[in-house]
């Protein structure tokens, strides 16, 4: 049987699914950090 | 580096042809998937033990990525599996240990997302962490213990290993880098919770002296 269409997909699906958690990741450390910045300059500005 | 090297250098193997190259993806992404649970009864016991704050974060942030690890691990041994056994899945000790922690990350997941009180959550998902510790074991001496169709463990730390350099080096190299990103993942994500949470405490302490 060829393998070659099993390594591809296996390969498409690691990135997807590598992709996705570092993307993810990436998103939320800076949401944390813009809310944390806008929370502490508020409470500055008080 | 491991995983071009593994695709495009490594040698194919006498038996599995090319399809030995999702090796290189499957093995450290089980290897991680195991050791992700382990850090999670690590600190399911810091949760109980010692109560330590820090700990319940880490083990939220450990579940998602080692489910996802451990799903990886599944669908690439799956994909490995059709060209090399004839079949997608079979119900063999190892994959159905594989599949059992799986759905350990997932309940663990749920449990800590079930309770109105986060502290019960917690609580719930240690101790659900410490009984599903059980299993890793039962993966590791699965292919030992019962007749399976997957094959037996070609690297051991008690003794040399079974596989060709050529080989070895790309699965090893690939599997640093998999730690690595697990690590730095994990981190980040602590990292963001633990802002979120300094977030949240100056926003209610701004409500309660409003």
């Amino acid at each position: 049987m060829n393998a070659l269409p099993f390594i591809v997909a296996s390969y498409v699906v690691a990135a997807v699914v590598v992709g996705w958690l570092c993307v993810d990741t990436v998103l939320r450390l800076r949401k944390a950090r813009r809310r944390l910045a806008a929370a502490e300059s508020g409470r500055a500005r008080r | 580096m491991g995983l071009f090297w593994g695709l495009f250098i490594a040698p194919a193997d006498w038996q599995q042809g090319n399809a030995v190259r999702i090796m290189y993806l499957h093995v450290p992404s089980a290897w991680l998937a195991s050791a992700g649970y382990m850090a999670l009864a690590a600190c399911a016991v810091a949760s109980l033990v010692w109560r330590h704050p820090l700990a319940d974060l880490a083990a939220v942030e450990i579940g998602p990525v080692g489910a996802a690890f451990a799903a990886l691990c599944l669908v690439t041994g799956s994909l490995w599996g059709r060209p090399t056994w004839g079949t997608y899945w079979v119900w063999d000790a190892r994959l159905t240990s594989m599949l059992v922690l799986f759905f350990l990350y997932l309940g663990h997941i749920a449990l800590i997302r079930a309770f109105d009180d986060p502290q019960r959550g917690y609580r719930a998902a240690s101790i659900l962490a410490l009984i599903g510790v059980v299993d890793l074991p039962i993966i590791h001496f699965s292919v030992q213990w019962w007749n399976t169709l997957h094959q037996g463990n070609s690297i051991s730390l008690t003794s040399a290993p079974k596989m060709y350099i050529g080989m070895l080096a790309p699965l090893m190299i690939s599997a640093l880098g998999f730690t690595l990103l697990f690590a730095a993942v994990v981190l980040a994500r602590l990292s963001a919770a633990v802002m979120e949470r300094r977030t949240r405490s100056l926003l209610l302490a701004e409500v309660r002296s409003a």
